[in-house]
């Protein structure tokens, strides 16, 4: 009985089951497509999510289509209002601002989706692990767990990568930032376990002997899947803006590459001399936030059944 | 309730602990406070080199150093939390980081503590309000302020406002907003009076800047703990028994609906720490986050540690204060 909650709730059901099996299936898909409906109702969530995707596409794709890439270029006139060859005008040094965004926007994206997915699985096997075997153990994970928090993340990472010479590039702003943001993820799971540990099919899969390990990754962690994706959504944006953060004070990502917080350091007393050079890397730190919040709105009603009764 | 206090904080001492190895690893671990002398051209005498890995207690290994750091048993007298002593700063015995420290805090707490009530405060108020008039458009309008608010970079925005602060006094001729600094300096025949004023002043920017990422998150907080209180059976009790309105807001739902806001504010706190280090930076203040900033930028590890756990220890009390105050406001919390 454990094993088909779980499985209709993880969506890995091996393939090749009998007619049981492909029963579930059938349920799983519906229950996806369920959250699903739920999710297309919110309107704010859905407005955000094509919008994060026409970001996500000008980061990506962008580069590749755009004559000019984010380094200083021979070609390009310093200093030069927004026009058409160079939409968001130039830097003094001679760079295309358009394409310093994009880049600029693909570094935030590809540090903030790294953070959130190594924080996630770190914090939820640490959680999980701590709210199914609760005692000391239990105790001894939280206190750590209380000891990163201890320390801001923007501080803790600005102190490593202030200190570590020539250069950071955006995958070790990356790694140093998820040393400090699993353990918001790990509260979060600890405490949806330790609610999901009393109940029956929890009960169930331990009365038929079934592994702690079996335990916590079949049955816990993908009945917890709610919550961690709201929680990791989350995490997005907050790396984001960390990422950002640091390196407007001159700690995150070091140049010749550039990130949307380097070029608002870069522009930051042109607010109303050359706005063309301010605006565009703030605005889309915020669209990508504010989408990324709405969307993490969203799937909390999507995911969350207490919400959705009401809802109905 | 003493009894209480005094488990908190056994707790907090050992995750404290923690945390100092945790603050001294990081550090010690990620950089060279020497770099720069090694690299140094012409390049610096072996016996310079070595005089300067004993004065900084290079030459130590790293449980060493960190026995030394928190001790300062077997040191040179200038080293040792636990005596007061922060350690020798690469940047010369000129500077003593204790008083550099002091002299941060004493900038730093102006700010800090104008932040947090101006930002709690409006966040009760706009959080009530939201509530009180749920779904209505001055909901929709505080709910999507909030959202944006979140959604803003602090430097971002402060660079705005402060770029936005020179325009209006640009083009006024006046100088209204003040940029730069904590404070203008002391002249002679300036009054206690007019210090404060002047003071003041240089704290609006830096504040608003400051208060808003908070203000954002505090008043969907107050707002969905208020709507929770106000739907509650009690409330609808109070009504029913003919209560004036504003008594039942004031007296039965508000204090209750405030609770939640303890626990959040004190997690907030430590990005209070966090928007000091950009908003210092942003108005030149020399405070905290400067000292931060520098103390990263020469490499000066004691400097960086020092100012590392001052932070920690003003987090652990702060989640030390919380959980008082929550036994204080709730009476269905009981500590035995």
């Amino acid at each position: 009985m454990s094993d088909i909650d779980s499985r209709t709730a993880s969506g890995k059901g091996p393939a090749g089951l009998p007619a049981g099996g492909d029963v579930n299936r059938g349920e799983e898909l519906s229950q996806v497509r369920m959250v699903w409906r739920r999710f297309r109702r919110h309107r704010a969530a859905m407005v955000s999510l094509v919008f994060l995707g026409l970001i996500t596409a000008f980061a990506f794709v962008g580069p590749f289509v755009w004559p000019w890439d984010h380094t200083v270029s021979r070609d390009i006139l310093g200093n030069q209002p927004p026009s058409l060859q160079h939409p968001f005008g130039t830097t003094n040094q001679g760079n295309d601002v358009f394409a310093q965004t994009m880049r600029g926007t693909q570094q935030s994206l590809k540090v903030a989706l790294t953070v959130a997915v190594l924080s996630t699985v770190i914090g939820s096997v640490w959680g999980a692990v701590a709210g199914y075997y609760r005692g000391r153990v239990d105790a001894i994970m939280m206190r750590v767990v209380d000891v990163f928090l201890i320390v801001p993340l923007i501080v803790a990472v600005a102190a490593i990568n202030g200190n570590v010479r020539g250069g950071t590039t955006w995958y070790a702003v990356a790694l140093i930032m998820c040393l400090f943001s699993w353990a918001t993820i790990a509260r979060v799971v600890r405490g949806v376990v330790l609610s999901l540990r009393e109940q029956e099919f929890i009960e169930a899969a331990r009365a038929v002997g079934a592994r702690a390990s079996r335990i916590i990754f079949r049955h816990l962690l993908p009945n917890a899947a709610g919550p961690i994706i709201v929680a990791a959504t989350l995490l997005v944006a907050v790396a984001v803006l960390t990422e950002a953060a640091l390196s407007f004070i001159g700690f995150g990502i070091q140049p010749p590459d550039i990130s949307l917080g380097k070029m608002v350091e870069g522009s930051r007393t042109a607010a109303f001399t050359r706005p063309w050079l301010f605006y565009p890397p703030g605005i889309l730190i915020v669209m990508i936030c504010l989408t990324i919040n709405f969307i993490g709105d969203g799937l909390r009603d999507a995911l969350d059944p207490r919400q959705t009764m009401v809802r109905r | 309730m003493l009894v209480y206090t005094a488990r908190r904080l056994a707790v907090a001492i050992p995750v404290l602990l923690a945390a100092s190895v945790l603050v001294f690893l990081m550090v010690d671990l990620s950089g060279d406070p020497l770099a720069d002398m090694r690299l140094a051209q012409p390049p610096p005498s072996e016996e310079a080199i070595a005089a300067a890995e004993a004065r900084y207690y290079l030459d130590r290994s790293t449980p060493e150093r960190y026995w030394l750091w928190m001790t300062g048993i077997g040191g040179n007298g200038d080293i040792g939390l636990l005596q007061g002593e922060f350690g020798p700063s690469v940047r010369g015995g000129a500077f003593d980081i204790g008083e550099q420290l002091a002299s941060g805090i004493s900038v730093t707490l102006r700010l800090v503590s104008a932040a947090l009530v101006f930002a709690l405060g409006l966040a009760v108020i706009s959080g009530v309000v939201s509530a009180m008039r749920q779904y209505s458009k001055l909901d929709y309008t505080l709910t999507f302020i909030g959202f944006l608010a979140l959604a803003m970079p602090t430097f971002w925005l402060g660079a705005l406002i402060r770029e936005g602060g020179l325009v209006f006094n640009q083009s006024t001729g006046t100088s209204f907003f003040f940029t730069i600094g904590a404070n203008s300096a002391r002249v002679g025949n300036m009054t206690n009076w007019e210090y404060f004023l002047d003071s003041a002043g240089h704290l609006v920017l830096p504040t608003i800047t400051l208060m808003l990422t908070s203000y954002a998150a505090w008043s969907r907080y107050q707002r969905t703990s208020m709507l929770e209180v106000l739907n509650s059976d009690y409330v609808r009790l109070a009504r029913s028994k003919g209560v004036r309105n504003s008594v039942v807001v004031r007296r039965h739902a508000l204090r209750t609906a405030l609770i939640p806001l303890v626990t959040v504010a004190t997690i907030g706190f430590v990005g209070i720490i966090e928007g000091v280090v950009i908003t210092e930076t942003i108005f030149q203040w020399r405070g905290l986050g400067y000292f931060f900033i520098e103390a990263v930028r020469a490499q000066d590890a004691f400097a960086l540690m020092s100012w590392l756990m001052l932070s920690g220890t003003l987090v652990v009390v702060a989640n030390l204060i919380a959980d008082i105050l929550y036994g204080v406001l709730d009476p269905r919390i009981r500590y035995e």
